[in-house]
């Protein structure tokens, strides 16, 4: 018998049927009103979602989440996402249970998925959970039946501030079709610029990442069809209809030996550079902004800066999020 | 080794009517007569007479040399929840291993005689031969060497710093040299570790897409070269532990062209996946070295085809359900995979058993150097599995023999199935 196997040949079959059983398929049959991440979003998923929070704008008069329990489980310091989900729950008339990785058995070794299955026999019927590990919440959502929502994996993804950052765009603009995206900065740590790169490529917008190539490794542009690279933020400023700047963490560009006098020279958002922009074009940061880091105060506190808009924005689309998981009407 | 007790091991046992693989890898239709312990006749089928031995029926079924495996992790001492000798080498019988090497990474490492002939007491429960592979620095920590020659004593195969692998230059071609002196291999787990520190998976669009920090392939061929240059000036044999880039392929290949003696392994789940298979964070698919991308698969195949790479081995490394369902960056690394590497080493041969049953058996048996071990002759002990290459079925946690059941091939259906494993004329396994 002769050696019959093509060394090129692919194990087809075999790869599919291992693929077949992939967490993907199974994991939104029991618990299809979790926001993991924007990859297992549908379409009308994310209209309707952005269509709720367009009637979430103002705080509701009704309470439809009354009598309702949402537990926020939070393993990393976080102040804006925090409290915008809490704010919303609430102003949904539904109850919040803040356990921080600080003040609890985390500290005492519990295991991520117990901690989640305590919450859950105590009533939390959504599972808000930020975590410094990407998949975090997968493993949650693998494990238990109540719906659960991302504020936050590692590097992963942040898909509430996607749904908040388009949600404010298109406040500005009409449709994100052939919308120019500017993203800045560290985007190899950043969860933002992946959640946003997904959501807004899907709705048609071209997103350019900009950045050192220590926190902008060329693989980035694969996370998504028509998103490309460009290292020279000069040159990419004039087609540039929305400039998102994300937070630089020195104690990282230590870490890399990157100086913190070339990453200002090279990508500071400052008024000059803003005159390389189209004249409508719009500033955004997901926060918490480092002034004086990644972008001037005088740009941050510009008419063109949508930060605080974001911030206000973030609570409405919150709400909606809440309402999908918790299956109430609005 | 003397008669052991047991239903079929008391009588001579006669495997009649399968067709053997046989010394010279051919496929012969032959019957193949064990007493006390070691193969005492092979002969046409029909032609040995009957006399009361216990019969074996193989017909339609292949008769080869037992499997051994290079690379097993079986946990004890001192990591019994996740497997024991026991049980790990009752998975191995099941896969058709007649042979394992296990690795030191244990609690406490096995960098003493103590420990390692603790390991082939009769009172583990082994089902198959074990061999140990010693620790090659105290504590595998890098720092001083271990007694070789006290190792190699009390019954070490191979020394190793498996999972934590030598950096130092100095102590490195020190263990080279020791080893060296006592005809024993230096098995590198090839992996800087100063470059993949937290990281979990392979680096490329799916780490990125998963916001997971990846391996580059670069740890991996920077030891292999490191280590080829001193295997080279100590004339030893270096013997690259689950090889998984194309970069340290071609390390090997121009240095076996150069007369060096290293030789090395592969899994069956680096010739089988990719990185693509992580998909949702399945811890099932987190082994150290990653998964990689299709073209090092690839080239783990041709490797494997063109003999660069002498031998399949498993790194079977059990862990406990609730060490895997963790955050993926905090799950441990490894998955089991002695019961299921049969199939895919067929798969690989495209559904040759010759080329699966060389990958298996006589390959690992010439690397380790043990003339008696991968071939069938008489007067050999008779370590021997009977397996049929076309038996569909599937693997389920359930009838796995491991006592941890991590391993991406759960619920698969696999062909090629392992009927009879026989470790000196005893059968251990029979389906």
């Amino acid at each position: 018998m002769s050696s019959g196997a093509n060394p090129r040949s692919r194990p087809e079959t075999f790869r599919r049927s291992i693929r077949s059983a992939s967490l993907r398929k199974e994991r939104f049959s029991h618990s299809s009103r979790s926001l993991l991440d924007i990859e297992s979003l549908s379409d009308s998923d994310i209209h309707s979602l952005l269509k709720e929070a367009g009637r979430f704008r103002e705080s509701p008069r009704k309470s439809p989440l009354v009598r309702r329990h949402v537990a926020l489980l939070f393993y990393e310091a976080s102040t804006r996402t925090r409290c915008s989900f809490e704010l919303a729950a609430k102003s949904l008339g539904a109850t919040t249970t803040l356990v921080s990785s600080m003040a609890s058995s985390i500290e005492k070794g519990e295991s991520l998925v117990d901690t989640g299955a305590t919450l859950a026999a105590m009533g939390a019927e959504c599972i808000v959970i930020r975590h410094p590990s990407s998949g975090a919440p997968h493993v949650l959502a693998r494990h238990l039946t109540v719906p659960i929502v991302n504020a936050g994996d590692g590097m992963h993804e942040h898909p509430s501030q996607a749904l908040l950052d388009c949600f404010t765009i298109l406040q500005h603009r009409r449709s994100l079709e052939g919308l120019r995206l500017l993203l800045v900065g560290d985007i190899f740590h950043s969860r933002v610029a992946r959640s946003n790169a997904l959501l807004l490529t899907r709705l048609g917008a071209q997103v350019t990442f900009c950045g050192p190539p220590a926190l902008l490794p060329d693989v980035a542009e694969t996370i998504a069809p028509s998103v490309r690279i460009m290292r020279d933020f000069n040159a990419a400023l004039p087609t540039a209809d929305v400039i998102m700047m994300l937070r630089v963490q020195k104690e990282r560009l230590s870490g890399l030996q990157l100086s913190v006098d070339d990453y200002i020279r090279d990508y500071q958002l400052t008024s000059e550079r803003m005159a390389l922009a189209p004249a409508d074009a719009l500033v955004m940061h997901p926060g918490p902004m480092v002034r004086g880091m990644e972008l001037t105060s005088e740009v941050a506190d510009s008419a063109r800066s949508l930060v605080l808009e974001q911030v206000r924005n973030g609570v409405a689309v919150r709400r909606a999020i809440l309402l999908r998981a918790l299956g109430g009407r609005a | 080794m003397t008669r052991t007790s047991g239903p079929m091991g008391t009588r001579p046992l006669l495997i009649s009517g399968g067709t053997l693989i046989t010394e010279t890898g051919e496929m012969q239709k032959a019957d193949l007569l064990i007493d006390d312990g070691r193969i005492t006749s092979i002969d046409q089928a029909g032609k040995i007479p009957e006399r009361g031995q216990t019969v074996l029926e193989a017909r339609r079924l292949l008769v080869s040399p037992g499997f051994i495996d290079l690379h097993v992790h079986l946990r004890e001492p001192g990591q019994s929840h996740k497997e024991t000798i026991a049980t790990g080498t009752a998975a191995a019988a099941a896969g058709g291993f007649t042979a394992v090497c296990t690795m030191p990474n244990t609690t406490p490492v096995n960098d003493s005689p103590e420990i390692t002939r603790w390991m082939q007491k009769p009172e583990r429960g082994a089902v198959v031969k074990v061999h140990p592979i010693a620790a090659a620095t105290m504590g595998s920590n890098g720092e001083r060497l271990t007694n070789f020659k006290a190792l190699v004593e009390a019954g070490a195969v191979a020394v190793t710093d498996d999972g934590r692998p030598i950096l130092g230059n100095a102590i490195m071609r020190e263990a080279l040299q020791a080893a060296h002196e006592l005809g024993i291999p230096v098995i590198q787990h090839a992996e800087d570790t100063r470059m993949t520190q937290g990281c979990s998976m392979h680096d490329g669009p799916t780490s990125f897409r998963l916001g997971l920090r990846g391996v580059k392939p670069e740890a991996e061929a920077s030891i292999v070269a490191r280590d080829i240059e001193l295997a080279s000036e100590t004339k030893a044999h270096l013997h690259v532990a689950h090889l998984s880039t194309a970069a340290a392929l071609e390390q090997v290949r121009k240095a076996r062209k150069r007369g060096v003696h290293v030789t090395c392994e592969v899994t069956p789940h680096h010739l089988l996946l990719t990185d693509e298979e992580v998909g949702d964070y399945d811890t099932n698919c987190k082994m150290n070295p990653p998964l990689r991308d299709e073209s090092d698969r690839q080239a783990m195949w041709e490797g494997l085809h063109d003999g660069s790479i002498d031998c399949i081995a498993t790194d079977h490394a059990p862990h406990a359900a609730h060490e895997k369902d963790q955050e993926f960056d905090r799950a441990p690394f490894g998955i089991t995979g002695l019961e299921t590497a049969l199939p895919i080493a067929l798969m690989v041969a495209g559904g040759d058993p010759q080329l699966a049953v060389r990958w298996l058996s006589s390959n690992p048996a010439s690397v380790m150097g043990w003339k008696e071990a991968g071939v069938l002759r008489v007067g050999a002990p008779a370590n021997i599995v009977v397996f049929d290459p076309a038996e569909e079925w599937t693997f389920t946690a359930k009838e796995s023999k491991s006592k941890s059941k991590n391993s991406p091939f759960i619920g698969k259906r696999l062909r090629g199935r392992v009927q009879y494993t026989i470790v000196d004329g005893r059968v251990v396994w029979s389906l």
